[in-house]
């Protein structure tokens, strides 16, 4: 099958021209940059079947960003039969600069003049014959959105792709036309292949170019020195860049007529951005809308109407039937107060798992215990447990998406770009930490518009230190404990502490991390802002889909493996003897394997205030808790409650967790320091395996194991930090001398190894991942 | 009268003359068309003062100040 290559700006609308090609649901995002990775597909529609490979949007072929290097290597390397342009017609210079550049290879091309309708709409006109002549390619006026255009094109690029084409130029006239000619002449003596591009490149002194060929940079050596330009003295990359934009501008801007003066009037977007970014109410428009968003999606009061009114009625209080299945389903919406859509979401979907666990249940009462104990507990635990957070995740999703799709979203990374400077990351770090808040996952994902490796790196791994939605929960039962047994202090202040304590957490370790291993230049912050449109349903749809698909295949493999592998350990002692109960209840998890791993690594927690000082007898718990935690963080209450059954002898359940956790705190004495140690703990460490999942996938190659280490060490040194002061006060002195030590050494060795310029180190970094890239791509084609 | 980007005040028009910097930073101006002999019209400052936003080549720009003043201004009057 013919592979065709889309090529294009950001944001020009070429992930909706693949999806209209290829009817696949890729995702479609207002935000510059949101193909990371190439989409492929198939166009059946014409003569014969082709596939399609959409490729990242950039703005050029510069070896500076890993979208550019992998768009590059895979036009290149692959030799894709047709490589489609498509050009962002409403801002035609800069979207043909890159054309200038494509057609340097060797390889058919043809443009595609998308948006023609906003063109059109607008009362400008584009001559394309003229433009067609002036570039010498073929030019197809489409618009993507409305659907026209397409056959054409398709039947004009399966045409052109029957024969090769040899690249040209617009450097042809240019200063340096010599030098390229010299080159080119140099690299097709040694049959490479594309020598044009090569010719180009190199005479620019691009970087993988000069790895490639270094015997051929002696001549561009040669011929700099002699070379000297009015304004740009020798620097012959921006000799090139001028050349390619005087070029445009002289022959092929002409082909563009405009109808009013440009600029000058002001559009709906234009109207929409004096509001949105206005300089003083630019940020708290920017705050509501934040609050809103987090409002709709977890409040369990929708727009404070029971506080308002002082407090509704349950349903219980209004004398209903709780057991009652119609009742039931009325509390998914309505519990003493109203809930927000996505809490009731969540409901729903839960009130559906209740009803398949209890299908489950009967179904397997006739098998032996552990059979039921494995598919209810072990297999439908485990995966409700992450299935249930889909209606928040996706509720959050959505609002992010419609922000994302109409344009807002780069205006909150212009809004916020001074403050994340100061942390070393620039405006765009924001929102995926924000989404943090609600769930690590979609955050995690989100950091793909981050456009620095090292940024991204750095921010993903300070994600979970926003402590997320399953988080709660842990907070608030101990919390809650702690206001109950010893009678001290606010629930809601402690909890409002802890998220700080991960915010700064968060900003300390990301300082940290961008002066040591992620060491860099704070990322530039050129970016485009597209104009504003209203979010488009289907976009927004697709978008959702994509996401659910892809977290319920996670839920279905990595995470069902390890609840499976959890559940065994905690069901099971070392004699293979099943320990659960007729009535399900683990009774006996001391004896588990689990629990024997636990005492085994109980003494670790003792830096900690939940180590061996609580004793043998029950001590070991904290350790459990936090390694069933891992599975999902509920799961550290609920562990309690199965545990506290083994302290007071029956089981306890409670909806906050208070009494489970009050129950640990009589059964080890653990003290005030002891438990928020554990809260902090719980919030910094490892986060659930769902997260480590998407981490593992969003992390550059080998950074992940490193990232595990990072949020081990983070979270033991702070609750360590935490649990000493507590106890001791004077062991501060030793953390903030510690802590200075450590800073002295650190502003030290970074003086005495000052960085290495930006661009060296960022080019080997890209070589590695072209030739990951080539390797990938090498595989799939087999 | 010549000055720097980073100078400009919302409203103020004025066409390329020079761009300075290097490397990574450079370029990126270069590849999003801020080159010698474009027209810009700076819009607006950030609500904390930085980054700004410019229209260039009919599209709109933000960049951060330190980049802003690696680009020298021709400015145009009114």
């Amino acid at each position: 099958m013919k592979q065709f290559a889309l090529a294009g700006n950001p944001n020009c609308g070429k992930t909706t021209l693949f999806n209209l090609l290829t009817g696949s649901t890729a995702y479609v995002g207002n935000w510059p940059g949101v193909t990371v990775d190439k989409k492929v597909g198939t166009y059946k529609k014409g003569a014969e079947p082709v596939q399609i490979v959409d490729l990242p949007g950039i703005y050029s072929l510069s070896p500076y960003t890993p979208e550019e290097v992998i768009s590059r290597n895979f036009i290149l390397e692959e030799k894709p039969a047709c490589v489609i342009n498509i050009v962002d017609a409403t801002n035609l210079e800069r979207n043909l600069y890159l054309t200038t550049q494509l057609m340097e290879i060797d390889v058919p091309l043809i443009i595609a003049l998308n948006m023609m309708d906003a063109v059109e709409k607008s009362g400008d006109v584009i001559d394309a014959k003229l433009l067609e002549e002036k570039i010498g390619l073929p030019v197809v006026k489409i618009s993507a959105l409305k659907g026209t255009g397409i056959k054409e094109l398709m039947d004009r690029a399966i045409s052109i792709s029957q024969k090769p084409r040899e690249g040209v130029t617009v450097l042809r006239d240019s200063a340096i036309a010599h030098l390229v000619q010299d080159v080119n002449i140099a690299l097709r003596a040694q049959n490479v292949e594309a020598p044009l591009f090569h010719a180009v490149k190199l005479s620019e002194m691009d970087e993988i170019e000069t790895q490639m060929h270094p015997e051929l940079v002696k001549m561009v050596d040669e011929f700099k020195s002699t070379f000297k330009d009015d304004t740009f003295g020798n620097d012959l990359e921006a000799v090139v860049a001028d050349a390619r934009y005087k070029y445009i501008s002289a022959n092929y801007s002409t082909a563009y007529t405009h109808k009013g003066a440009k600029g000058e009037k002001l559009t709906k977007s234009d109207k929409a951005d004096k509001v949105l970014t206005h300089r003083i109410w630019g940020i708290p428009i920017f705050i509501v809308i934040l609050f809103a968003i987090f409002h709709l999606t977890f409040s369990e009061d929708f727009l404070y109407i029971s506080a308002i009114a002082g407090g509704l009625p349950s349903l219980e209080e209004l004398g209903m039937d709780t057991e009652n299945a119609g009742v039931m389903l009325l509390a998914c919406f309505y519990d003493g107060a109203v809930f927000s859509p996505g809490v009731i979401l969540t409901n729903l979907l839960n009130w559906l798992l209740e009803w398949i666990n209890v299908l489950a249940e009967m179904a397997c009462a006739n098998a032996p215990a552990w059979v039921g104990s494995f598919v209810i507990d072990g297999i439908l635990g485990g995966v409700f447990a992450v299935l249930g957070f889909i209606p928040q995740i996706l509720t959050l999703f959505l609002f992010f998406s419609i922000l994302e799709d109409t344009g807002y979203m780069a205006r909150i990374a212009f809004i916020l770009d001074r403050i994340f400077r100061k942390f070393g990351l620039s405006g765009r770090a924001f929102m995926p930490m924000v989404m943090g808040f609600g769930c690590s996952l979609p955050a995690m994902i989100n950091t793909r518009t981050l456009a620095d490796d090292k940024e991204r790196t750095s921010t993903v791994r300070v994600i979970p230190f926003f402590s997320c939605g399953a988080k709660l929960p842990i907070l608030t039962a101990v919390a809650g404990a702690i206001v109950a047994y010893f009678g001290v202090g606010n629930a809601d202040v402690i909890t409002m502490c802890m998220y700080l304590l991960g915010i700064c957490t968060a900003i300390v370790t990301v300082i940290l991390m961008r002066s040591t291993t992620m060491r860099g230049e704070v990322p530039p912050f050129i970016m485009e802002l597209p104009a504003y449109h209203a979010p488009r349903f289907q976009s927004l749809m697709v978008h959702l889909w994509d996401k659910t698909k892809h977290y319920v295949k996670k839920a279905f493999t990595i995470i069902l493996a390890s609840t499976i592998v959890i559940w065994f350990l905690s069901s099971f002692n070392w004699s293979w003897q099943f320990l659960i109960n007729e009535d399900g209840d683990n009774l006996r998890m001391n004896e588990s394997i689990l629990g024997s791993i636990g005492m085994l690594i109980q003494p670790l927690f003792t830096p900690l205030g939940f180590g061996s000082q609580l004793g043998v007898e029950f001590g070991w718990v904290f350790a459990v808790a936090a390694i069933t935690g891992l599975v999902a963080k509920e799961n550290v209450i609920a562990t309690f409650g199965s545990l506290a059954a083994v302290i007071v002898g029956s089981l306890i359940a409670t909806e906050d967790g208070v009494s489970e956790v009050t129950a640990m705190i009589q059964g080890t004495g653990i003290g005030i320091p002891g438990l928020i140690s554990f809260i902090a703990f719980n919030m910094l460490t490892i986060p659930c395996f769902a997260a480590c999942a998407t981490a593992r996938a969003e992390l550059p190659k080998g950074k992940f194991k490193w990232t595990l280490l990072f949020w081990l060490a983070t979270s033991y040194v702070v609750s360590m930090a935490i649990y000493l002061i507590g106890s001791w006060w004077w062991t501060c002195f030793i953390f903030i001398a510690a802590a200075a030590a450590a800073v002295a050494l650190i502003v030290l060795w970074n003086k005495k190894h000052p960085m290495k310029k930006e661009t060296v180190s960022a080019t080997v970094g890209l070589d590695e991942a072209a030739l990951d890239e080539a390797a990938v791509t090498r595989e799939e084609k087999k | 009268m010549q000055k720097l980007l980073e100078e400009f005040v919302p409203g103020e028009k004025g066409v390329i003359v020079a761009v300075a910097g290097e490397g990574r930073v450079r370029r990126r101006l270069f590849d999003m068309g801020v080159t010698p002999g474009a027209e810009v019209i700076m819009r607006k400052k950030a609500p904390l003062g930085d980054p700004i936003e410019i229209t260039l080549r009919g599209y709109e720009l933000t960049l951060r100040k330190t980049e802003a003043a690696c680009v020298t201004m021709e400015v145009k009057k009114k």
